[in-house]
């Protein structure tokens, strides 16, 4: 029954509702692949017994023709997203054994639609990094090598583990989180689909916080249309997310094959930055040719503060960071270490809880908050933000989405840029401004570098036009025809 | 405005984490490459630009003042490091 795990979600639901296999079928089929799967380090915890429990429940409702948008498919949750009775991480030691007693709104919309719990998966600390490694379980192998190599590459961050495992067929799809690119360049890195919505499009709460005007929801997914069934369980207002947006939820699958025809697609010159590889200029270039044939037109653009969107978020993100991880002191939950006095406790929890990364972080963001600085480096971030969000409103007079490549890099070995944070942040340069600005982007695998590996193309659009694209996506993934899978090796 | 082992050693102290000694110099050098790269900011020209605070263009809602949840001491407790009697137990604050 093993094949099971590799059918897409939208195969896997079709299956489902016509009982041509069970949801405790398809379930055992993803926890025995899960099993043979350990060395990729893609779950933190897996949770079979909960899994066959909602399997079974699943089967009961659809014995009885009923049944949610989900009903029955295993999924990967990222262990950002709370988990009630289920402990929750962040991949960080100071959450120690954190049992939340409560679930993420993200999550109970899954499991309202029917969605079955696999387990949690792994990323970097508290979303905090670009390629994993700095997991407090260790960093998440990527499946795929570079042809005639065993090297072990990185599956990129945050959200690797949820990119992994849904590239090694490890769960039908998977949540995922992206603060400034978390959800998008995972996905490129292991030929995946990954969106991140506009900001307000899924609610935050129940999600651990990093940067709270930056952090979104979305999903990592097989195809542009398991993204899209994915999307529509996640989205929606919640009251308990104040910067959640009170809008209806399209249907955002029924916009994957839509025609593309007449839609303009601007291409910004300031993503041609030095030094990116000749693969990923050609795959750009097949991106605009391939829109072109399905009767896009082409155009021009310029987003003139694109080279300032990273350090204005290395402001941002710290700042927002370092407020939000206030809370882990050691009193109410988590890891608690030394004393006697009180900020003893505090100092040594946070000393011996938070990994390296982390605590630059935090340190930076209450740098460029403390006294004296606050103008000189948060308020002017904020100001280049505005500038940054101007570029896009600048663009869409022009055109209705933007294709760049996704990530200047294929995937790259581990330990190769663990030693040079500046180098580690440049991975997000495609993918930090729409954060900034709030918009949705998405990206899709369409096509491999010469070692193999796979390179993917975002798009990016305007607030809560995730339907456009949808459908530039899906029009996109029927020209690049992206089918490879990893070699399997684990 | 470089960053000297004494502004790191104060930034820590703010921060309630503590760094050895031995740390404060490597992460001055640290925290120093990662500022001076942030410090391209100031080529944007930012004269009369409004301050980004958020990404939605929709007022705070408000709600009734009213208790929607609650009342559960156990679940909070749950995953308390020390409690006792429906409290937290935490070092003495004052002496």
């Amino acid at each position: 029954m093993s094949d099971l795990t590799k059918l897409t979600l939208k195969a896997a639901l079709a299956g489902l509702k016509a009982r041509d296999f069970s949801s405790v079928d398809i379930t055992k089929a993803h926890i025995e692949a899960i099993e043979q799967a350990r060395g990729l380090n893609a779950y933190v915890l897996e949770t079979p017994d909960k899994a066959l429990a909602m399997a079974a429940e699943s089967d009961a409702r659809l014995a009885r023709g009923e049944g949610g948008a989900l009903e029955g498919a295993p999924l990967g949750i990222k262990d950002l997203f709370c988990t009630d009775g289920v402990r929750s991480t962040a991949a960080s030691k100071i959450l120690g054994n954190f049992v939340p007693a409560y679930e993420s709104t993200v999550t109970s919309q899954l499991w309202r639609d029917g969605g079955v719990m696999l387990g949690k998966l792994n990323l970097d600390e508290f979303a905090m990094g670009s390629s994993n490694e700095t997991s407090a379980f260790g960093p998440v192998i990527n499946p795929w090598r570079r042809d005639g190599s065993d090297a072990a590459l990185t599956p990129g961050g945050s959200s690797g583990g949820s990119a992994a495992a849904t590239a090694a067929d490890l769960c039908l799809a998977a949540t995922a989180t992206d603060t400034g690119g978390s959800i998008r360049q995972p996905a490129a890195f292991t030929g995946t689909v990954g969106i991140k919505p506009t900001y307000g499009r899924c609610s935050r709460w129940g999600i651990i916080a990093f940067a709270s005007s930056l952090d979104q929801a979305g999903p990592i997914a097989k195809t542009v249309e398991d993204a899209a069934i994915m999307l529509r369980s996640m989205s929606g207002h919640d009251v308990k997310d104040s910067t959640s947006l009170p809008v209806e939820v399209p249907d955002f699958a029924s916009y994957v094959g839509k025609s593309v025809k007449g839609l303009r697609i601007g291409v910004p010159k300031e993503y041609r930055i030095d030094g990116m590889p000749a693969e990923i200029e050609k795959l750009w270039a097949d991106g605009i040719a391939w829109l072109k044939d399905a009767g896009c037109e082409i155009v021009e653009v310029s987003l003139p503060h694109t080279k300032y969107a990273l350090p204005a978020y290395y402001i941002v993100a710290p700042a927002e960071a370092s407020s939000n991880l206030a809370r882990y002191d050691g009193m109410r939950y988590g890891l608690r270490a030394g004393g006697p006095s009180l900020t003893d406790v505090y100092e040594e929890s946070r000393a011996q809880g938070f990994g390296e990364e982390v605590k630059r972080r935090i340190l930076i963001g209450t740098y460029v908050l403390s006294a004296g600085y606050y103008d000189a480096y948060y308020l002017k971030a904020q100001k280049v933000r505005r500038r940054i969000a101007d570029d896009f409103d600048q663009a869409w007079q022009t055109c209705d989405a933007l294709l760049t490549p996704t990530a200047p890099s294929a995937a790259f070995a581990l330990g190769e840029q663990s030693d040079d944070p500046i180098a580690m942040y440049l991975n997000d340069i495609f993918t930090v401004t729409t954060n900034l600005a709030g918009l949705p982007g998405l990206s899709l695998p369409a096509g491999r570098d010469a070692q193999g590996l796979p390179l993917g193309l975002q798009l990016i659009g305007r607030a809560l036009d995730e339907g456009t694209l949808f459908s530039l996506a899906g029009a996109l993934e029927k020209a690049a025809g992206f089918t490879a899978k990893a070699d399997r090796w684990w | 405005m470089a960053i000297d082992a004494a502004t790191v050693r104060k930034v820590a102290r703010l921060a309630r984490i503590r760094e050895p000694e031995e740390r404060l110099e490597p992460l001055a050098q640290e925290l120093n490459t990662i500022i001076s790269w942030i410090e391209q900011l100031e080529e944007v020209d930012t004269d009369g630009v409004e301050p980004m605070t958020s990404v939605v263009a929709v007022a705070l809602p408000l709600r009734d003042d009213v208790v929607t949840e609650g009342g559960d001491t156990s679940r909070i407790l749950s995953n308390a490091p020390k409690s006792a009697d429906g409290f937290f137990i935490v070092p003495k604050v004052v002496e």
